[in-house]
């Protein structure tokens, strides 16, 4: 912790963040701009995640981090240690441990709760940024509630393909009023976004806006009635612990056409397998 | 003379934990949580009151005193350093009495942040109006009885909510104690107090 403020920030950036965050959390969904710092790690990296949970964090807290629903990739290992040093804070791996969690692209599978925050890494904060690339538009889009462009992009899709073709970062409308980027979660875990009991934060750096969602908020994916949003997963179960619900990563484990599918929530396949569940891989 | 009096003991710690309070009582609207213990600020200021102004109020945020509190302004700007501004112009109001809720800034459609958030000390929470609060960060409606606000609140709050997304953002204090009511919250007026 020598040499740093509390959570590596200065007090005035603190300020500023929060400031912007009160404000996100009572306008659900909507952009607020903020003075992004330069952080000690690129952009791209997390940064804008990092000073919303450096502008959130306490002594008391036990911070988690995940890259893709795992907490022992690069990414999660070099934050959880970035706040592990410079704020002296618990980390954890277990997600019913953790008081906030700062995720780059995953919801944990375990149900959050009133207790917890959930920061999400975002690199691009504008659901409409592949419609429109004027900033200047989208904002008026955003102020008239005009997502007739969304509407037709996914249209164009069914007719094209015969379903959206999102998978991931898929569209969502919140409290009915504002278009949001979910960040690049997949579209399996969009369900998870709506009433979460869990306060959720988004903080993009590189782009200097961050948002918010209030806890039990109404949280919906767009779609059509005739052609409903639905959820996509791997048809297999998770090689490690059997987990026939869980989201799934497909590992290449040969050069003759192995293939290992096993649950992108590291967490969650760990407890599982800690409680004697077994996949087909352990087993054999 | 109201410099004298301290900020924070630890200005890190102290404003950490007081933002956690404010941004639990925004996410969770009508929920009274604790803030500003051990703070002796200025009268007419309660603990709570000043707590949120050394957490929030800086160089970079327009100020506006209500003359009510005209008595804690030394203590303010000294631990602060706001701009002045007039109610109209600015970010942040602090009050004793509810100000006339249309006569606040409360953004435009293209950028509602820019509404004000006003910084309102109330006489207390648990007794008083009944009010019944609904909207985002509540599964269930919430019932908050608060002492001190005007008779036409749940009209004046009307209004405002209807601005929505525009309007303005309320945070309420009382002794140690604050809670606050969001733009995108519906107030109902249940009992009097």
């Amino acid at each position: 912790m020598n040499g740093y403020n509390f959570a590596y920030l200065d007090e005035q950036t603190k300020r500023m963040i929060r400031r912007s965050l009160l404000k996100a959390v009572a306008i659900p969904g909507h952009q607020i701009p903020f003075g992004s710092r330069e952080m000690p790690l690129p952009y791209g990296w997390g940064t804008g995640g990092i000073q919303v949970t450096a502008a959130v964090l306490g002594a008391d807290d036990t911070l988690k981090v995940i890259d893709q629903g795992a907490d022992d990739t690069t990414n999660a290992v070099s934050i959880r240690r970035f706040f592990a040093r410079t704020a002296g804070v618990a980390t954890t791996t277990h997600t019913a441990e953790a008081t906030i969690i700062q995720t780059r692209h995953r919801i944990p599978e375990e149900p959050l709760r009133e207790d917890q925050i959930i920061v999400y890494q975002v690199p691009q904060p504008e659901p409409l940024s592949k419609l429109e690339p004027s900033r200047a538009e989208t904002k008026r889009m955003h102020g008239l509630s005009e997502y007739g462009l969304m509407h037709v992009k996914l249209y164009e899709d069914i007719t094209r393909y015969g379903h959206v073709s999102i998978s991931y970062d898929y569209p969502v409308m919140v409290n009915g009023r504002y278009l949001m980027a979910p960040s690049p979660i997949p579209a399996f875990d969009n369900p998870k976004m709506d009433m979460m009991p869990a306060l959720q934060l988004f903080g993009a750096g590189r782009e200097k806006r961050l948002y918010a969602v209030p806890p039990y908020t109404k949280v919906a994916s767009l779609d059509f009635d005739d052609h409903p949003f639905r959820t996509t997963r791997a048809p297999q179960v998770c090689g490690l612990c059997g987990s026939g619900v869980s989201y799934l990563d497909e590992v290449v484990t040969d050069d003759k056409g192995g293939r290992l599918f096993v649950c992108s929530d590291t967490d969650y396949c760990e407890t599982r397998r800690a409680e004697g569940h077994a996949g087909t891989e352990l087993a054999a | 003379m109201s410099l004298d009096l301290p900020g924070f003991a630890d200005p890190v710690t102290g404003a950490q934990s007081c933002f956690r309070a404010v941004l639990e009582a925004m996410s969770r609207p009508g929920l009274v949580l604790e803030a500003g213990a051990g703070l002796t600020p200025p009268a007419p200021l309660d603990p709570a009151t000043g707590a949120v102004l050394l957490t929030l109020i800086d160089a970079d945020t327009a100020l506006h005193i209500d003359p009510a509190g005209e008595a804690a302004r030394d203590w303010i700007v000294f631990h602060t350093t706001p701009r002045d501004a007039a109610q109209a112009e600015a970010d942040f109001t602090l009050a004793l009495s509810l100000p006339k809720l249309a006569s606040l800034p409360a953004g435009t459609d293209d950028e509602p942040q820019l509404g004000a958030t006003v910084i309102l000390q109330v006489a207390g929470f648990g007794t008083g109006a009944l009010f019944e609060l609904a909207g985002p960060g509540l599964a269930t409606p919430r019932r908050l009885r608060i002492a001190g606000l005007p008779d036409d609140f749940a009209a004046q709050w009307a209004a405002n909510h209807g601005l929505f997304p525009r309007g303005v953002d309320l945070i309420l204090c009382a002794g140690t104690q604050l809670a606050a009511l969001p733009r995108s919250l519906r107030i109902s007026h249940v009992m009097e107090g």
